[in-house]
């Protein structure tokens, strides 16, 4: 994940003509400087532990073609290039933006499905076809993207320019010639019919002769033997695109019969070969990248789940979220129907580091997950989970959760804890973010409290947003930058929990009490089940 | 076309699920019946109480098709109206009158499906050309059988009056006229294709041709003749190499496309009479298995009667040497039967002697009554009673005869779950219910299930030895009607049951006295 551009240190503030000029438009994602990383990066290391990898793979799940994947894998730290992605997805969020281009991209799909089963038939007169088909539904699905954004009228800086650049585009010859001659060529070939009499071996293609159907007269013969609404058998008939050299000499011979537009078909294919502009392909693709997310987020707003612009910042590291959730689980408890409870979480003037203790089950590490993902999913420029947040732009976001002993590790599994977190120490800029989850529970309390504390008083000092989920009260009790939170449970019914997790000092035997009570096992109870 | 035997306006099995046991092979001997769905609620409780198994066994004589449709028939008649009752109940006249030609239609039934059968009927997966070729050889051969049904129904309609046989005999003899069988000959031998499978196509995208529709096929003479020596018309032509396999392939799915339709045309037709025949025999089989226990009774000696089916809602109960067929059909001989007038009353309460016929009359009372419904003639000399809607019992299980909390819960589960069912004017038949408790217990709680059942209109009928119930019921007896067996003089029940209070000696300990006392 190393990201080291000029843009860093640029000024943030872009002049609207470097993207929207008429002469050329580059990047729908990536903004004027067009900030595209190549190649493309991989997966960053954080991805499982924050479910991140779920969350991607459910959000481009629809959208496989489009290599989705590395854009996800690329997190920005160009101010400039997020604000102008916030502005995207706020154009989608009214409804024409969002139908024109989602309209576009499954009209796009199906061009470049007839032009890949175009490309690998055999019969020339079937490649000529499906080039003049498949340009048609181009010409027909660029026009309609122009005709679209220009009612729709979106603010973004990106589809403004965009729409700019594609408007002049559809204007001019090359794009008017190509959509004159495929509607020409479709026309005089669309009306051909025709008739075979199919005998043993032999088939004969003569001009067709109106008569009527057979199959129609024989049904009604024995229409009265109906027993009850019947559905007729599905006759599953390999549909080939490509034609076997049957259904090509019959072709071959309907061309005698109608040689004129069959010449006119030929003629099209020798001149338009290649009819896509690469601005509209690349705009195609990278459009997804906000289609995907929006359509990620629509059940969770559609369930009255709160979503917002995050506000970033690259030098104040005090940060404040209102009710937020993890978005995988959401996305689970919505689709169930079962209710999602919300989080605020803030840090105010030193306070860098979160400490989550509390009752397990209680929505501690989805909670610690979830303050992870906000991170991530900001710096993609991404609206995120939240009545309102306000976010420290990192550098680089660590995760160390527990792990399954791998058998590829000779190392025991506290000397792995140990060197992982030393890893992420050694690599960490006081800019980073770290998420850790049951830090050293694999060894003894003492041994647990004093590594524990060396760590985070490493991180503490120097100055890493932070979030731990521990059972070890004595990591919250560190100092003026640590805030101690908790999972909390409903106080009439101490097994069940709020998901909840509140600012309190850590209290590590609320819950013993809360489960003797339970089971009638308290001081008072006892002491009244002993009758005396 | 449609047999329209067991009601007027719809078929009797309407998702043919009695063709699958008939085809290919039937249920295996010796499972239990089953399954239940599709009748009503509680038909295994009221099989089991009223023991309908000797029954159903008579009627089908070894033949599981016509046990299936027998208990099919015989329990979903605990839910039909009395039009239908008679609608079937006329049927039974006319098969009771003419058996030759109601077993002869029956068998033709079974016939006409065996022969396409035979001939490799089944369609399964195929091609359309190979599915067309069958269809058309099975109808012709259901063709005949069409002509062999409308001939005997020609021949024998004047001696069916039931509106049933007469509309099916009627319609046999409208639809399937000479012209029509002419008219399907016609296409049968055009479907043969001797000249050629003609078919139009237009032009789709990329080439590919699409719509293939069937033509006309030209008459004989015509087609390639016409074409070498008729009018000149520009066509021209493809042949396939000698051993073009792929091309004969791939002409032939294209001949198969242009068939696909008719193929499926036929072949629907093909399974539709096919159904036609099914249905037939299916609702043939229940007179015929009427027929089967008619044949038994007389063997035996028993009356049975054609009975008299009130309107609901009005109550009337009466009978004339009513006796329980299940008891008849399993001892092989004659047996007695009780004669009872309990008029309009909406409660029969039957007390007295154990072993002295009340459980016996409780189970011919409900057979009586689900066998009258049914369409069927009734084990007793007359027999006439209202309508019920929906007949429900709830017996004393035997193994439940041991006290305690479990078995009455078991019983008040039981009764729950018929309450769930009931609508006014149901029938209810008791055999010592709630008796897995105390007598006050269980009084108590049979008094308040009685009357709330009373308050709600559904008639009952319940045998019980808890004499803090029947005494109560008896107290304050309206619209009841109460029946006693006699405990057995010199050691012979006479299993009558005859008018007459409920009494507080428990005849218990007679039996008890019997074994204790006399053999001591």
């Amino acid at each position: 994940m190393d990201r080291k551009d000029s843009s860093d240190l640029a000024s943030p503030v872009v002049p609207m003509s470097a993207a929207g000029s008429a002469e050329g438009f580059s990047s729908i994602l990536f903004g004027p400087k067009d900030l595209l990383q190549s190649p493309p990066p991989l997966q960053p290391d954080c991805f499982h532990d924050l479910n991140l990898d779920q969350i991607v793979k459910q959000a481009i799940s629809g959208f496989t073609e489009y290599a989705l994947e590395a854009f996800f894998h690329q997190p920005l730290r160009d101010l400039d290039a997020l604000a102008w992605r916030h502005e995207v997805f706020r154009d989608l969020e009214a409804a024409p933006v969002y139908q024109a281009l989602l309209s576009f991209a499954e009209r796009m799909r199906k061009v470049r499905e007839t032009l890949t089963r175009t490309g690998k038939f055999y019969y020339v007169r079937q490649k000529q076809a499906g080039l003049v088909a498949a340009a048609e539904d181009y010409v027909a699905v660029v026009s309609a993207l122009s005709a679209d954004l220009a009612s729709a009228k979106p603010t973004s800086r990106g589809l403004t320019a965009f729409g700019a650049w594609l408007s002049d585009h559809v204007a001019g010859s090359r794009f008017t010639t190509l959509c004159a001659e495929a509607t020409a060529v479709r026309g005089a070939m669309a009306s051909l019919r025709y008739s075979l009499l199919i005998g043993a071996g032999t088939v004969r293609v003569s001009r067709y002769n109106e008569s009527g159907d057979y199959s129609d007269i024989v049904t009604r013969t024995f229409e009265k033997f109906r027993q009850r609404a019947g559905k007729g058998r599905d006759w599953k008939f390999p549909e080939m695109a490509e034609m076997n050299h049957v259904e090509s000499g019959i072709l071959d011979r309907v061309a005698l019969l109608f040689p004129e537009p069959f010449a006119r078909l030929s003629s099209f294919a020798e001149t338009w070969s290649a009819f896509i502009d690469p601005v509209i392909l690349r705009f195609d693709r990278e459009i997804q990248f906000y289609l995907a997310w929006s359509a990620y987020l629509a059940p969770l707003r559609q369930a009255g789940l709160p979503v917002c612009t995050p506000k970033l910042s690259r030098t104040d590291k005090t940060e404040s979220v209102e009710a937020t959730f993890d978005i995988a689980l959401a996305h689970k408890m919505v689709a169930a129907g079962t209710a999602i409870v919300t989080n605020d979480f803030h840090l105010d003037g030193p306070e860098r580091v979160i400490v989550i203790t509390g009752p397990n089950q209680g929505g501690k590490t989805t909670f610690a997950r979830m303050v992870g993902q906000l991170h991530y999913l900001a710096a993609l420029g991404c609206p995120v989970p939240g009545a309102s947040a306000r976010l420290f732009l990192f550098d680089r976001l660590f995760t160390h959760f527990e792990r399954e002993e791998t058998v590829a590790t000779q190392r025991g599994k506290l000397e792995d804890e140990v060197f992982r977190i030393h890893e992420i120490l050694q690599a960490a800029t006081s800019d980073s973010v770290v998420i850790i989850n049951e830090i050293f529970a694999s060894t003894s309390l003492t041994d647990a409290v004093e590594l524990a504390t060396k760590v985070m008083t490493q991180i503490i000092e120097r100055d890493l947003i932070c979030v731990c989920v521990t059972f070890l009260d004595e990591i919250s009790r560190l100092g003026p930058t640590v805030v101690s939170c908790a999972s909390t449970v409903v106080p009439e019914n101490p097994v069940e929990r709020t998901f909840k997790i509140i600012r309190k000092p850590a209290d590590g035997n609320a819950f013993a009490i809360f489960l003797a009570r339970r089971h009638g096992l308290t001081a008072e109870q006892i002491a009244e089940r002993i009758v005396s | 076309m449609k047999a329209f035997l067991m009601f007027p306006d719809r078929d009797f099995d309407p998702d043919q699920w009695l063709i699958v046991i008939a085809n290919p092979y039937p249920r295996r001997d010796g499972q239990p019946p089953g399954p239940w769905e599709n009748l009503p609620p509680l038909s295994e409780a009221l099989f089991r109480d009223l023991q309908l198994e000797p029954i159903l066994q008579a009627m089908a004589r070894d033949d599981l098709f016509l046990y299936e449709v027998s208990r099919r028939g015989l329990l979903s008649g605990s839910r039909l109206d009395r039009d239908t009752s008679l609608y079937r109940q006329a049927i039974l006249r006319d098969a009771l009158t003419n058996p030759g030609v109601v077993r002869d239609i029956y068998a033709l039934s079974i016939e006409a499906n065996e022969a396409v059968r035979k001939a490799g009927g089944g369609l399964g997966f195929s091609q359309p050309s190979s599915i067309l070729s069958r269809s058309v050889e099975a109808m012709k051969s259901y063709m005949e059988s069409l002509r062999r049904l409308r001939d005997i129904a020609t021949l024998a309609g004047p001696d069916f009056r039931s509106p049933g046989f007469s509309r099916l005999f009627a319609m046999l003899g409208e639809e399937l006229d000479d012209s029509y069988f002419a008219e399907v000959a016609a296409h049968l031998k055009r479907l043969e294709f001797r000249h050629g499978v003609p078919i139009s196509a237009e032009m789709g995208q990329t080439c590919k041709a699409r719509d293939y529709v069937l033509r006309m096929p030209s008459e004989e003479n015509a087609g390639w003749l016409n074409w070498l020596f008729g009018p000149h018309e520009e066509s021209y032509t493809l042949t396939l190499a000698p051993r073009d396999d792929a091309g004969a392939t791939a002409l032939g799915e294209l001949r198969d496309r242009g068939l696909a339709q008719v193929a499926d045309a036929l072949g629907q037709s093909v399974d539709h009479i096919h159904s036609f025949f099914d249905m037939l025999r299916t609702e043939l089989a229940f007179y015929v298995a009427c027929l089967n226990l008619k044949d038994r009774l007389g063997e035996l000696g028993m009356p049975t009667c054609l009975p008299d089916p009130r309107p609901k809602g009005g109550r009337a109960t009466t009978c004339r040497e009513l006796y329980d067929l299940a008891l008849a059909l399993g001892m092989g001989r004659k047996i007695v039967g009780n004669t009872v007038d309990a008029g309009t009353s909406d409660l029969i309460v039957v007390t007295g002697a154990n072993r002295g016929g009340k459980t016996t009359f409780l189970r011919s009372l409900g057979q009586a009554q689900l066998m009258m419904q049914a369409g069927m003639f009734v084990p007793a000399a007359t027999y006439s009673a209202d309508v019920a809607q929906g007949i429900f019992t709830h017996f004393k299980r035997e193994e439940d005869a041991s006290m305690s909390s479990g078995k009455l819960d078991e019983e008040l589960a039981r009764m729950s779950g018929i309450i769930d069912h009931l609508a006014p004017d149901a029938l209810v038949l008791f055999n010592e219910a709630f008796a897995a408790t105390n007598e006050r217990e269980g009084s108590e709680i049979a008094l308040q299930v009685t009357r709330a059942l009373q308050a709600r209109r559904v008639k009952q009928v319940t045998v019980s030895h808890l004499y803090a119930f029947t005494g109560t019921l008896h107290a304050q007896s309206e619209h009841s009607f109460f029946l006693r067996a006699d405990p057995a003089e010199n050691g012979a029940a006479s299993f009558r049951l005859h008018e007459g209070e409920p009494l507080t000696t428990s005849f218990g300990a007679d039996v008890y006295r019997r074994y204790f006392v006399d053999a001591a």
